[in-house]
This record gives structure tokens, sequence and C-alpha cells, in this order.
């Protein structure tokens, strides 16, 4: 049996509309099509859609809390309560977690070859749990809900909209997971799923497994917070609980398609084909493996190597040292050098090839910037997990946070630009996006490594502005992102031809925009590489 | 651009399987993090020497025990269902989910009987609440199972026998029963 969908979506075109009756019939034709729709690039585009505001609304809620921490206003106390609520919701169920599974929701059926996701309707449905739960949890934390709130009923809505969101969650990375593993076009074995599928299968499984702990836990929050009260600490228990979906290492596990991103731009940047794949998709694999395995372990480690030589006095110093850093060292180091594994493979296929002008794509440009901050991220955590340095209660953490999901930002901005082809027909401007990108590293950098300073330093007013000017360029980035989207969709199309980047990948054979069933034919697969395979043959041919 | 060749039909890839085979682990990961969690929430209560089970409180075992059974015939009717869907046998077939809703339906009728018997109410303490907590999670999966089986059911009734969907069926009853045996054990059993 199949569960692909052959129905084909109401399409409401702008040059349909005659005069106002119809114009309006087309404004609710349009809003039921996209609602209702089970196009796999339509539920994409609205998790990313859904992202991008919740990013935005990100921004503004740290623009508030720099503002106090800066001492430039002063909030109202209570309110500071829902703010700080707000921010790691935020950070991660409205931002990190929607742009991260939109992108692959968009496009991994694009890249294996396959007419629609698998399972349509259950990725539709997800979108529309994650949306909902998204809108209870601002209603309850405007109104004195969450998890440091004062209002019962406001904390019992609050911790419900997230076991929605996470059931929304698992119910589209449930469709991602399936889609890479049985909609793969004839011929592409798992040894040719492109890099990008690749780390969306990574991340979708991971969230198979890491949500449904996170809903029985918040099962129990419910059950305890709405009639005992007793065993779980009421709403301040809501944070000893559930802090860890929050954090790292939980979030490297969300970040891993904006790491995919750049797998899939570097080996464009000058046509080579990726000699030892295994090799990025070790790397991948470690990253999502190693983040899963320290989902569960919130300890501090202690380290206690200051002042101390490791060789020096009786054997059992050295083994208390190394019995104190292979646990350290396992869940903070293993990530860590995923990304590593990664990162250098990229940059082995950036290496200049003779006669071949660099073929720049959103994809690297983005990618590794995005991954650069997400390494940040992970450097930091490693570090937040030494009890010597004594960081735990300062704001490294939140540094540390900030560059995992802004790099995981710019990773997925750089996907959205690269795949723009496909989803709207369209080629944004490479001359406005490399600023972009550069602008989007700055606000990155200044949003999060201040508080890396701070952590070791005391606190001070001039690193809170320093992270609040951060926060204000990522608004800036953003928006200027959104806007030169919209700007090149209102454009007269451009017509960028079916591979506008010299993609390598399955996609890059069909039209821009990909048509409703993505493929006119079921593609035969022969190689990793099968658009580079098709451009050679037309080459050689000529 | 040149076209790359159309190719043949994509083979069956086994999506429902490998859907039902991904929503199991869920579930296990569902059922695993609320055991575990109930666990150390009973380790932490006996060991400040207070008990667990509150005083008073019984839990009926012969429902909780003849449920565990159940689930025995369960599997077995879910299994038979499959083995009739591979001879394209639609009598049997829709017989043996008939059958598996049933049974699933009296799992639900013995824990409603274990919840009047044990005479707790949701708002008496940390136990009351995560007891209700597990069994709730537990019965909203069997009333999952039950709309699966139904609609199973409906789709070979109204002729459309296909054999894929019917070991799905039978992937996610093998999940339940497994989930049911670690929640008797750890809820029922240990106590």
């Amino acid at each position: 049996m199949t569960t692909l969908d052959p129905t084909s979506d109401t399409i409401v075109r702008s040059g349909d509309v005659v005069d106002d009756n119809s114009k309006l019939e087309a404004v609710l034709a349009g809003v039921a099509d996209w609602s209702t729709s089970t196009d796999h690039k339509k539920i994409g585009r609205l998790f990313l859609g859904g992202g991008l505001l919740g990013l935005l609304a990100t921004v503004v809620v740290n623009v508030v809390l720099g503002i106090e921490r800066a001492d430039i206003a002063t909030v109202d106390q209570d309110a500071i309560a829902q703010i700080l609520d707000a921010q790691r919701v935020s950070l991660v169920f409205a931002t990190l977690l929607p742009l991260s599974l939109g992108l692959c929701v968009a496009i991994v059926p694009l890249q294996l070859g396959a007419r629609a996701l698998a399972f349509p309707r259950l990725a539709a449905a997800g979108f529309w749990l994650w949306f909902g739960g998204l809108v209870f949890t601002v209603i309850a934390l405007a109104n004195d809900g969450g998890g440091l709130g004062g209002n019962a009923d406001m904390v019992d809505l609050f911790i419900a909209s997230h076991g929605l969101m996470a059931i929304g969650l698992a119910a589209a990375a449930g469709a991602v997971a399936t889609s890479v593993l049985t909609t793969r076009a004839p011929g592409m074995t798992m040894r040719r799923v492109p890099f990008f599928s690749m780390s969306a299968l990574v991340t979708a499984l991971g969230l198979l497994l890491v949500m449904p702990v996170l809903l029985g836990t918040l099962v129990y929050l419910f059950m305890d917070h709405r009639n005992a009260r007793q065993g779980f600490g009421g709403n301040t228990g809501i944070y000893e609980w559930a802090l860890w979906v929050f954090t790292q290492p939980t979030t490297f596990l969300f970040a891993i398609p904006a790491i995919g991103v750049l797998a899939e731009g570097a080996p464009l940047l000058f046509r080579l084909r990726t000699p030892a794949r295994g090799v990025m998709f070790a790397g991948l694999g470690l990253i999502g493996f190693a983040a899963f395995t320290g989902v569960a372990q919130q300890a501090v480690h202690n380290l206690p190597w200051a002042g101390s030589d490791l060789f020096i006095g009786d054997s059992n110093d050295v083994r208390t040292k190394l019995d104190d850093a292979l646990p350290w060292a396992m869940f903070n180091l293993l990530p860590l050098l995923g990304l590593v594994i990664v990162v250098l493979m990229s940059l082995f296929l950036a290496k200049p090839a003779k006669g071949v002008r660099p073929n720049l794509t959103p994809a690297f440009a983005f990618g590794f910037l995005g991954a650069g901050m997400v390494l940040m991220g992970m450097l930091g955590t490693a570090l937040f997990a030494i009890e010597d340095l004594a960081l735990q209660g300062t704001v490294f953490e939140e540094g540390a946070l900030i560059y995992v999901v802004y790099g995981a930002v710019l990773g997925v901005m750089g996907g959205v630009a690269f795949w723009a082809p496909k989803l709207w027909g369209r080629t944004l401007p490479a001359a406005h996006l490399l600023p972009l990108a550069g602008l989007g590293l700055l606000a990155t950098v200044l949003a999060s490594l201040p508080s890396y300073v701070e952590g070791f330093d005391t606190p001070r007013d001039v690193y809170s502005v320093l992270v609040l000017v951060g926060h204000v360029l990522m608004g800036l980035t953003v928006l200027a992102f959104v806007g030169l989207l919209a700007k090149t969709l209102r454009a007269p199309a451009d017509e960028p031809g079916d591979n506008p980047y010299d993609g390598h990948t399955l996609e890059w054979t069909t039209a821009s925009p990909a048509p409703r069933a993505n493929f006119v034919d079921a593609p035969t697969v022969m190689s990793s590489e099968p658009s580079l395979d098709v451009a050679t043959t037309s080459g050689s041919d000529t | 651009m040149q076209a790359l060749e159309a190719g043949p039909a994509p083979a069956p890839r086994r999506q429902l399987i490998v859907g039902s085979a991904l929503a199991s682990v869920a579930m296990v990961m569902l059922t695993g993090g609320m055991l575990a969690v109930w666990s150390l929430q009973r380790r932490r209560t006996v060991d400040v020497g207070e008990v667990w089970l509150p005083e008073g409180v019984t839990i009926p075992e012969v429902p909780v025990n003849v449920t565990l059974l159940a689930f025995i015939g369960i599997c077995t009717f879910a299994q038979w269902a499959v083995y009739a869907a591979k001879r394209n046998d639609r009598g049997h077939a829709a017989f043996a989910l008939g059958v598996t809703v049933l049974t699933a339906v009296m799992v639900i009728n013995a824990q409603a009987f274990v919840y009047s018997e044990m005479g707790l109410g949701v708002g008496d303490g940390t136990y009351a609440a995560m007891f209700y907590a597990v069994t709730g999670m537990f019965m909203a999966l069997m009333a999952i199972g039950i709309v699966f089986s139904a609609v199973v059911a409906f789709r070979f009734i109204g002729g459309r026998s296909d054999r894929e969907i019917v070991a799905a069926h039978a992937i996610y009853w093998y999940t339940v029963a497994a989930i049911f045996a670690a929640i008797w054990f750890v809820v029922y059993i240990t106590k």
C-alpha cells in the first residue's frame, strides 16, 4: 500500500482575480489551500514561516531582557519571570525546531526523488499541533503562566501546550524519517542519500526518541500540578524536570540539519565529487548519537586540573582524573568531534581546483558560518560542564544556547536561499545574500560572545549592551532576509533554470519551481551525484 | 538540461511497516521515560522512610493479571489477521481484527474496574497523580489501537485488502503488549 497523496491542491494564481468578490474568494481559497495542503513543500514553508515569526518574537524577548539587564529601563519583576520563560521557549520551540524541521519537510522528498512525503497528512497535522501549542504557550505566558508564573490554570496551559508541540514535532519527524527510509528513488541506496537528507534523518530519529520522553514528563507535571502539587515541586518543578529539552546537548540534535546544509554546499564550491562520503555521514551521525546519549545526562563534571600535575604523585591521582575526564569527554567532546569532521571535510572539498571558478552558493556561505557558530556553542557547552571553571549560575550557558540557535538559523537561512529555485522558482541575488550572511555572523557573535566573557568576569552593563545590539542585528538580518525573499518573489520571474547552482543531487533535475508531484517520472539513480552525472554526460555529448 | 531517464515504478518499501515501527519506538520511549520517572520518585519516597503505595489502597491483582493474559490473545488475533491477509482470506482477517478490537475493549473495561476498586482520587498525592498519568497514557494507546484495528477491519470489509497495513497493525499491538508487560511489572507488581 502507498500513503502518497495523489490529489492535487487547488492552485490560486494572482492573475485569476477579476473583481472584489473573486479577490476575497481567492484569498479564502488560498488560505484553505495552504491550511489543508498535503504538499510537503507547502507544509515545510508553513513551518519555516512559523519559525521566522518565532525568531522575530525571540529577538523581541531578548531585546526586552537585554534592556532590563543593561539597566536602560526597568521591567516589572513579575513580567521578568514570564520573559525568562519566553526566552527559552522561543529560542528552542518557536525558532530552532520549526526552522530545522521545516527545511527538512520541504526539501527531503525532492532530494530523494520522491513524489511526496511519507504520511503527508501526519506532517500537516504535526504543523498545526505545533502551531496550536505555540499559540497556547503565548496565551499562557501572557496571563502569568509558565514555569515561573503565578496563575495555576495558565501554568497548566503552559505544560499542556508544550505537550501539543512535542506531539506535533514528533509527528512531522516521523514523516521525515519514514520518507528517507522508504521513498528513495530507484538506485538510491542509503550510501547515496544526499548529506542534507541524512542530516534530516538523524534529527528526525532524534526527535522521535526525545519528544516522547518530554511528553511523558509533561503528563506527570500536568497531573501533579493540576491535582497534587507534591511530587514535582509545583510550577517551579517544570524546569527541574524538563529543562533538558531547552538546553545543550539536546539543542545540538535540533541543529543538525543546519550542518547538513554546509555538507550539501561544500562539494559545489569547486564542483567536486565527495570522496569518502562515509566520513561525512559518520560526522553527522556522531553529532546525533553523542547528543542523544548526552540528553539525559545533565551532569556537571568535576575536572580539577588547575595547579595539579598529571603524572606526579601516586597513580590514583591519574586514575581519579581519568575517571572524571572520560564521562565529560564522552558527553561533550564527541558531538564536537562530529562537527569538526563535517567542517574539515567541507574545508577539504573547498580546496581550489585549477581552472574552476568558485561557485559560492548560499548553502556554503551561510552553512559554513552557521556551523562555525554551532561549533562555538559546543565548545562553550563543554567548558560549562567543568565545575572548576565556576560557570554555573552565570549567563555563560545562555551564550552557548544562543550560539547554537542563531548558528542553526544561519544554516537554515542558507538552505532556504539555496533551494529557493525549487520552492518558489526564483533565485535570491547573491550580491545581497553574502552581506546578509556577514551581518548574521556579526549578530550571532555579539549576541553570544559577551555572555561567554561575562561568565569568566563579573557582570557588567557593557556585556548586556553588546548582547542587546547582537539581538537587534539578528532581528535586522531576519527582516532583511524576509524582505529580500518577498522582493524577489514580487519581481518578474527570473527563470533560474533547473540547476542554477550546478547542484549534484536529484532535486536539481526537476523543474524550478518543483511541480506538485516533484518529478514527472521516477528518476533512476546511478551514483551519489545524479545531477552531476547528467551534466557530465551532457557536456561530453556536446 | 537533459532530463534523467525515467526509471521503473519504485518498488514497495513497506512504508506503513516502517512508520509503525518508528511509532513503536516512540511509544517505547514515552512509556520507558514515564516508568523511569516513576521508579525515581518511588525510590525517593522510600528512601525518606515513607510508603509509596498509600495506606489503605489495594491494587486488585486479578483484573491486572487477566489483562496481561489478554494481551497474549490480542497478539495472537493480530497475527491471525496477518496470516489470513496473506492468504487473501478476507472473512478470517476481518473476524480476527474484530476479535482484536473486542479484547482491547475488555482490557479498557478491566482498567476501569481497577480504578473503581482502588478508590484512589487523582488528587490524593503524588502516587495517585502518577498512577493515573501512567495508566491514562496507556489507555490512550489502547484507544488508538482500537481505532487502528477498526480502520483495518473496515478496509477489509470494504474490499481493500492489503497485507502491509495488517502487518503494521500487528507491530503496533506487539509493542503495546510489551509496554503493558513493563507497566504490569513496575506499577502493579513492584508497587
